[in-house]
């Protein structure tokens, strides 16, 4: 019960957020220099044209009543042309999103399990050289920009070793599966297509190393003096004084308070991803949002860029009340208060 | 009295925190014995070395930065500080239990108390013989109402925030005693509680110890507690045992400048008032005063005081005291 009510609580609470972000997208687009009809129409269309469209788009209505129109068009999903594609922003949303979100997913995969379990492990053999071999990896992990990764992985690991494909997201011979999500991976799995799947799935895995190194680093660090410092609490030392053995008293009596923080952080910190892959993407020749939303700026595609920030927001929303639920089950301390303050 | 083999033993124990800027020594050799069935009072203020002590046996000290560098601590005869991981387990729980000073911080918050109950119940089972759930079950139901805590089901879905102070303290005791363990280490128990519930959890404590037959150490320092609980009082400054004596001896006759301090400083109802209790403070354990570590707070002082470490001098039958003053009196009492 109480978790529900806290759910629907998040969902109200992130509907305003969204609102908000609409109405900052909105604003910027219209106050940017440039008539957006003159824009879409380019540079030799007669006035009597751009009067027209001027019409037709309502940009001689006030401003409110033309958001309120924009708003009725997103709600749709309906975010007009991109100048680049030429196509519905919608559909172009619709075929790179998708790319960047299975990327995403394994990068986050990545992180979860690289990062909780370097953690564990650093915390584990604290003060020992385990510990500081991975504390070094972590900071280096850090303060690397997640293109270097990219372009060492690709040397190493596509070019030297040549483990992994470094280019695109499946093999030339290997037939694509019919679209159904636009996840390669999960398509291929619909198909019953195992060999597309393992295929897709050896395309991802340098990309999304890629992404997920930072992420690794800082999820190992965190969750290293998370457990670190609650090793030292009295719940530690009396489940050891009561008997309990160490395996379980680590595995379990340390490590679920400890993941609490490691999981706010891993939210954002995927979510973030999405926006900022762009270079990760270039260098893998993958046909993500994060290009598809820097290649819109860089030519003023104003529906574009609108609608690839209404989907990074609520991509964060989402990920945002997904933590919060994983938070919430982890703390009761969070789940009670909410249901108490209601 | 003699033929009966020890229940624990601490010779000489030393401990060290390894902290930025030194080592503090707070330990500084603790003897320590208690006899099966015994039930022992550790008192002095606080930071004097009482949890440390504890928690040197039950080896929970927190390893950085604790270091033992030597002593023994024998539970009916064998070293706990040479036993291996494995060995240990097996004393902890089902030999040895502890309930710890603060309840809210000795249970965890993200787990319930069912949860904590029945692990502890689970790892006390004997070797090869694993509990059921439902046995499990059971024996957390009743280490419930042992500690008369009323709804023991819906106790046990509940998490710790759920519960008041009281219910918390009384949850805790019935998890050290739910492995019926020979040797409960109770340090300060009710103290974080108002004084009548405080009142009635040392009373439920009393009780189950005296029913079960268990030996207790009891810390505390409140000396009424003492006084009612225990055979024979431990009396500890700056991490040495000062003074040891059978409970009412100790009261009758507190001979440690220390212990008769601590003793005029409990407030009366009946004339006198609150005394301004002993001067000055624990000292700093990084730099811990040379001698005796009482000296630079004792009205008694005298030159050796500051140059040498007093021994435990015997001057009564039971009745031993780490002070100079006493000397001369060694070996009268036997």
């Amino acid at each position: 019960m109480s978790l529900g009510r806290f759910l629907v609580r998040r969902i109200v609470h992130s509907i305003f957020v969204l609102l908000g972000l609409s109405i900052v997208i909105f604003v910027i687009a219209r106050v940017m220099p440039g008539d957006p009809a003159r824009m879409a129409l380019g540079a030799r269309a007669p006035q009597w044209v751009v009067d027209r469209v001027r019409e037709q788009m309502h940009l001689n209505e006030p401003l409110t009543v033309q958001y309120v129109y924009w708003l009725r068009g997103a709600l749709r999903a309906d975010f007009g042309l991109s100048l680049v594609t030429q196509r519905p922003v919608t559909a172009d949303i619709q075929e790179f999103f998708p790319a960047s979100l299975e990327l995403v997913l394994l990068a986050g995969l990545f992180s979860a399990v690289g990062g909780i379990g370097l953690g564990v492990l650093s915390a584990r053999y604290k003060d020992t050289w385990i510990d500081n071999v991975v504390r070094v990896i972590s900071y280096a992990g850090i303060v690397t920009p997640s293109f270097i990764f990219a372009i060492l992985f690709v040397l190493l690991f596509g070019f030297v070793l040549k483990w992994f494909p470094v280019i695109g997201r499946l093999s030339e011979h290997t037939v694509a599966p019919p679209t159904v999500t636009g996840m390669v991976t999960v398509d291929a799995l619909l198909a019953g297509r195992l060999d597309a799947f393992a295929d897709a799935l050896r395309h991802m895995v340098l990309p999304a190393l890629a992404l997920a190194m930072g992420s690794i680093a800082q999820e190992a660090r965190i969750t290293r003096s998370s457990m670190a410092d609650n090793l030292g609490k009295d719940y530690i030392a009396a489940a050891r004084a009561l008997g309990i053995s160490e395996r379980v008293v680590m595995g379990r009596f340390l490590l679920k308070p400890s993941l609490i923080p490691t999981v706010s952080i891993l939210g954002l910190d995927i979510a973030a991803t999405l926006g900022v892959a762009f270079l990760v993407e270039l260098i893998f020749n993958w046909p993500g949002l994060a290009r598809y939303g820097m290649t819109s700026m860089l030519h003023k595609d104003l529906n574009a860029i609108s609608a690839v920030i209404l989907v990074l927001g609520v991509a964060f929303v989402t990920v945002n009340i997904l933590v919060d639920i994983i938070v919430a089950y982890l703390d009761p301390r969070i789940r009670l208060r909410a249901a108490r303050s209601e | 009295m003699s033929s009966t083999p020890l229940l624990l033993e601490i010779k000489d124990l030393h401990v060290h925190f390894a902290v930025y800027g030194g080592r503090l020594k707070v330990l500084d050799g603790v003897n320590f014995v208690m006899q099966s069935g015994e039930r022992v009072g550790l008192v002095g203020e606080a930071g004097c070395g009482k949890t440390t002590t504890m928690k040197a046996i039950l080896q929970v000290l927190p390893t950085p930065p604790a270091v033992i560098p030597c002593g023994e601590i024998y539970f009916k005869g064998r070293d706990l500080l040479k036993m291996n991981p494995n060995q240990l387990q097996q004393i902890r729980g089902r030999g040895i239990s502890m309930i710890f000073q603060d309840p809210t911080a000795a249970l965890n918050p993200v787990f319930t108390v069912g949860q904590q109950l029945k692990a502890v119940i689970k790892h006390s089972a004997v070797r090869g013989r694993p509990l059921s759930a439902d046995e499990v079950h059971q024996r957390a139901i009743q280490s419930l109402q042992e500690v008369a805590l009323a709804d023991p089901e819906r106790l046990l879905k509940s998490y710790p925030i759920q519960l008041s102070g009281g219910m918390r303290q009384r949850v805790c005791i019935g998890m050290a005693l739910a492995t019926n363990p020979e040797l409960l280490i109770a340090d300060e128990p009710g103290t974080s509680l108002d004084v009548t519930i405080q009142d009635q959890v040392l009373r439920l404590l009393h009780r189950l110890v005296k029913e079960k037959n268990t030996s207790v150490i009891l810390i505390t320092h409140t000396l009424g507690i003492v006084r009612e609980m225990t055979d024979r009082v431990y009396v500890m400054y700056a991490g040495n045992i000062v003074e040891v004596a059978p409970t009412a001896g100790l009261f009758s006759r507190p001979m440690h400048p220390y212990t008769i301090g601590l003793m005029q400083a409990v407030p009366r109802l009946t004339g006198g008032g609150v005394s301004d209790g002993i001067p000055g403070r624990i000292p700093n354990y990084l730099q811990p005063p040379t001698g005796c570590r009482f000296h630079p707070r004792c009205p008694h002082v005298m030159d050796i005081c500051r140059q040498e470490k007093p021994a435990s001098y015997q001057v009564d039958d039971d009745h031993y005291v780490a002070c100079f003053l006493y000397r001369g009196e060694e070996g009268k009492g036997s």
